[in-house]
């Protein structure tokens, strides 16, 4: 994945916002292109000890140390098949890098506000707090996900 | 805010700094005609600024103050303390409104005319009185003076002032005008942060270079390497700063503080020029000042008591600084009355921070050391200079933030000296890599005192093999008795650890204690940057900051602090061998909960248990030790003679050593000797059987096996009538009563558990009245009280009161147990509703007591 396509302006029209897809335990997700410092293939990470069950661990992005942050437990999802290489969403919270770790992340897409709807009121409690609403695509839909309240870690978990 | 005044703000803070500390000099040395021109200079310099710039009410005070300063260069006025009292208050006042204009750019509203009024009249030659307090400004919210900037190269601050053309600065003062360029201090961080990348960058090219053998690349690797280093070498010399940047407040500081206490104190300075890292130096300002205020406050005596003490009038302060290997080391002495010790004791035992078991078994300096302690402070009142709430704990604290420590010897009579090692810089630092759990950490070198590689040899047995006391490891090193942790258990890493054969340990030192850390494998040392942790890992306090390697992976750094506070050792009060086994002895003893139990063996191989918490010490005395008196046996034990008694009536005289528990209450101590310490448990204590025969409470099912319990109280009257009334066990007849035990005594509270456990009674303790409360509060329920009188805090009395008032405890029976039983103390704690009184000493009264009060109709 190369960083270039990130350098589309986040608005492409008046009513459409650019988002970065991912896949995380096959549901497709959306960050805001905006929110998205850098994307990453595998990494070295570091484990930290004692740290929170949702801290992966550090890992070096040219020189800065960054946390890379499990989505699938943050999210209470099952941990990933063996031999699965996760690719990370680089962003930024309180001054803070932090890489989020994905499946997969796919393309970047212009999506058109009349698309978006709240979350339905059903959606499991792990989701419906780090969502902050869905897309409907043609065949499938887009759960937007809230990168700072993903972020926004308790350091007393 | 204009770059005029931004420079004018700046300039003025620091002319203010230097200001103070030549106002001191003037006053020692009167006629000190060059430091009397300095002054001058500088506050003309300001006056004249200031009009340019458009301040008058800046330029009025600085115009008053400048008066006098004239008049006693023109030798009109001479120099004393009252005058120069009146000049500094002069410049607090320009420091003020200095602090005002940096917050907001604008000269405060305020009217100084007394000040002025009573400057003039000194310079007119009328003695006027002490300088009227200037008015007080309104206070800017916080004092962010301007952008902070540093000259570079850092130089002593005078030399920006001799680009004045006025006359031959003051002869102490460097006369160059050195070529200096301010730059902010932003801009020197942002070139450390690069220079502290390329290093990293080098030292990742340098190990792929290792692996290749291309000559073609190798000599211009070796040259940006060396440039490198240059660099980071050069830009770490812009960061530095003479430590007396950090001192300049301080002369002012014992002045006033010397006219304020009535004492007489001179402040040495010696090494003002040592020069640390700018970060490190803004760590250190703050303890430093409250650490000479301590000294100048409580340290020294007033000149009647030192007279008195038959030392010269003038007390003094010596402050002195200097590298040593890599560190800067600093001193603080003075030659005041040094700590006292007994008050120490006191307060640490009020405050819960030690038993007074615990406190016998401790040497003075280790004592002295409960300074660092948070909730001590040694001020009998609190006084306008120091005592403030900011302790020395918080001093500690802050010098170890930065990877520093500090400790103290104390010469009673004679003075106190602290002394901190602090590195020089806080940007790199060199690190131990180790590996534990298949992670690798660093461990930073100046906490490393060596590195000792475990092994067996072939009889199992070894100088450095690893012990253990119930999987408790420890580690027999030059006849010390070193407590060890394994770094993968600790941070859970699980992985089991591995055969102790073969396994390294790193001997780091965390203040005066020692601990070994056993890691798997010892790689290289390493010149790392520390970068501090992610804000969500803050909380775990092993670690100090993570940073990148060579290979360009993230590692952690282990903070040996944050180590040993997790396990316990360091918190002040250990550091003595033998206790290591097993210090973790606070909690409530509650005899329904787990209490902590020293296993051993007496009488042939019958398994016997105390409390951990009653005994302050094991020792293994050498049989030639054991000497007679009056037949008895006694050993000579830290200067006194302890005596000994045999558990099991005589003792094995083949026997090369003695094991011998030793129990201490305030100054006595007595030994107890067994035929061998067996371990540690920790294990509930219900007594089931009682006590067949005297000196035992009973037995209880310790791990599955029938061990007996020993009564120490009788074991105590054994070996001195008086220590209590001997009392043997009483039966079990009682039903299970909830018993509430309130003593602030540790001691007693861990004699009463097992005592009344044995009675048939469900004893819970608690070390005070407030926790006390507070389990009413949590809706527990109890049959009968048992509440010591003397409290720190709130005392039995207040506390039987609260109990009375309201609430569900209203009217259960209280016993109030004391070492005073005067009928005048019975009538006032019955009068506070007490229902009983009880001698601390006489057990059985305390029994009878409750069993009296539990089966009267008044308390069904």
């Amino acid at each position: 994945m190369s960083v270039d396509v990130l350098e589309r302006p986040d608005v492409a029209a008046d009513n459409e916002l650019v988002f970065v897809m991912l896949t995380v335990a096959g549901q497709t997700c959306g960050v805001p292109v905006a929110a998205v410092r850098d994307i990453l293939g595998e990494q070295a990470i570091t484990r930290i000890p004692l740290a929170p069950p949702e801290i992966a661990g550090s890992l070096n992005l040219r020189g800065r140390i960054v946390t890379a942050v499990d989505l699938r437990r943050r999210l209470n999802l099952p941990a990933p098949p063996d031999g699965h290489k996760p690719m990370s969403v680089v962003a930024e919270h309180g001054g803070e890098l932090y890489a989020l770790l994905v499946d997969q992340v796919s393309e970047v897409m212009s999506l058109k506000a009349e698309d978006f709807e709240p979350n339905p009121p059903t959606l499991e409690p792990a989701w419906a707090t780090f969502s902050t609403g869905i897309y409907r695509l043609k065949d499938r839909l887009l759960v937007v996900l809230d990168v700072s309240k993903l972020l926004a870690l308790s350091g007393e978990a | 805010m204009d770059d005029l005044l931004a420079d004018f703000l700046t300039e003025t803070n620091e002319n203010l700094a230097e200001l103070d500390v030549a106002l001191v000099t003037l006053e020692r040395t009167p006629n000190d005609e060059a430091t009397l021109s300095f002054i001058f200079r500088l506050v003309h310099t300001i006056k004249g600024t200031c009009g340019f710039l458009g301040l008058p009410r800046l330029e009025r005070v600085a115009h008053a103050g400048e008066n006098i300063l004239g008049k006693i260069r023109d030798r009109a006025l001479s120099v004393d303390p009252d005058i120069v009292s009146q000049i500094l208050a002069a410049l607090d006042c320009i420091k003020s409104i200095v602090a005002h204009l940096g917050a907001t750019g604008n000269e405060p509203a305020g009217d100084d005319s007394a000040l002025i009024a009573t400057l003039n009249a000194t310079a007119s030659g009328q003695s006027a009185g002490p300088a009227a307090p200037p008015e007080p400004t309104p206070e800017p919210a916080p004092p962010t003076i301007a952008t902070p900037t540093i000259a570079t190269p850092v130089a002593p601050q005078a030399e920006t002032i001799a680009a004045e053309p006025v006359a031959a600065p003051p002869s102490a003062t460097p006369t160059a005008a050195a070529q200096t360029i301010r730059v902010t201090v932003d801009v020197l961080e942002d070139l450390m942060t690069l220079v502290s990348e390329l290093v990293l960058t080098r030292n990742q090219l340098l190990q792929l270079a290792r692996t290749q053998e291309n000559g073609a690349f190798s000599v211009p690797l070796q040259r940006l390497s060396h440039i490198t280093s240059d660099l980071q070498e050069g830009v770490m010399k812009t960061r530095m700063q003479p430590i007396g940047n950090a001192w300049n407040k301080l002369p002012r500081l014992v002045r006033d503080l010397s006219r304020e206490m009535g004492k007489k104190i001179e402040l040495t300075m010696i090494g003002a020029d040592t020069e640390l890292d700018r970060q490190v130096l803004e760590f250190i300002k703050d303890p430093l000042t409250h650490m000479v205020r301590n000294s100048g406050d409580h340290g020294l005596e007033t000149p009647e008591e030192r007279r008195a003490a038959g030392k010269p009038e003038v007390g003094h302060i010596a402050l002195n600084a200097f590298h040593e290997g890599g560190y800067i080391i600093i001193e603080i002495a003075d030659d005041g009355r040094g700590l006292s010790i007994d008050r120490i004791k006191a307060k640490a035992l009020a405050n819960g921070l030690a038993t007074e078991a615990e406190l016998l078994a401790m040497s003075d300096d280790q004592i002295a050391r409960f300074i660092f302690r948070a909730g001590l402070s040694t001020a009998a009142k609190v006084t306008a200079v120091s005592g403030r709430g900011v302790g020395m704990d918080v001093v500690k604290t802050n010098i170890e933030r930065i990877g520093g420590t500090v400790d103290l010897k104390n010469k009673p009579g004679h003075g106190t000296t602290f002394t901190i090692k602090i590195p020089l810089t806080l940007a790199i630092v060199s690190a131990l890599i180790v590996e534990a759990g298949h992670e690798r950490f660093a461990i930073p070198q100046l906490s490393v005192v060596e590195l000792v590689r475990a092994r067996k040899d072939a009889d199992g047995v070894s100088e450095s093999a690893i012990e253990r006391i119930k999987g408790t490891p420890v580690l027999r090193l030059r006849n010390r008795l070193l407590p060890l942790v394994s770094l993968s258990e600790l941070l859970a890493l699980g992985v089991a650890a591995s055969d102790d054969d073969g396994a390294y340990i790193v001997v780091a030192q965390v203040g005066t204690n020692m601990l070994g850390i056993i890691v798997d494998r010892v790689f290289d040392t390493e010149e790392i940057v520390v970068k501090p942790v992610a804000p969500i890992l803050r909380h775990v306090t092993m670690f100090s900051g993570n940073t990148i390697l060579g290979d360009g992976s993230v590692i952690m750094i282990l903070d040996p602090n944050g180590i040993a506070r997790a396990t316990g050792v360091g918190a002040g009060t250990s550091g003595n061998d033998s206790k290591q086994i097993g210090v973790a002895a606070t909690e409530i003893p509650h005899s329904d909960e787990k209490t902590t139990m020293l296993l051993f063996r007496a009488n042939g191989e019958q398994k016997m248990a105390v409390p951990l918490g009653l005994v302050a010490r094991l020792e293994d005395i050498p049989r030639d030790r054991i000497e007679l008196s009056c037949g008895e046996p006694v050993t000579q034990y830290r200067g006194k003679l302890m005596p000994l008694v045999p558990i099991s009536g005589m003792h094995d005289p083949d026997r090369e050593t003695q094991s011998v528990l030793v129990f201490a209450d305030r100054d006595r101590a007595m030994g107890l000797m067994v035929d061998r310490i067996i371990d540690v448990v920790d294990d509930r204590l219900t007594i089931e059987l009682g006590g067949a025969r005297p000196g035992l409470l009973g037995t209880a099912v310790i791990r599955g096996e029938a061990t007996d319990i020993i009564d120490t109280g009788y074991w105590l009257t054994q070996a001195a009538r008086d220590w209590f009334d001997g009392a043997a066990p009483a039966g079990q007849d009682a039903r299970q009563r909830q018993v509430l035990v309130v003593d602030d005594n540790a001691f007693f509270r861990q004699l009463l558990v097992p005592t009344l456990g044995a009675a048939g009674f469900l004893v819970t303790a608690v070390g005070g009245a407030v926790e006390a409360l507070r389990l009413r509060e949590a809706g527990r329920t109890f049959d009968a009280i048992v509440s010591d009188i003397d409290m720190p805090d709130m005392d039995g009395l207040a506390f039987a009161r609260a109990v009375r008032a309201s609430g569900p405890w209203a009217s259960i029976p209280m016993i109030a147990l004391t070492a005073r039983a005067e009928q005048r103390d019975a009538e006032a704690g019955k009068a506070a509703g007490f229902t009983d009184y009880v001698t601390k000493s006489r057990r059985e009264d305390l029994i009878e007591a409750l069993r009296g009060c539990l089966s009267d109709p008044a308390f069904q």
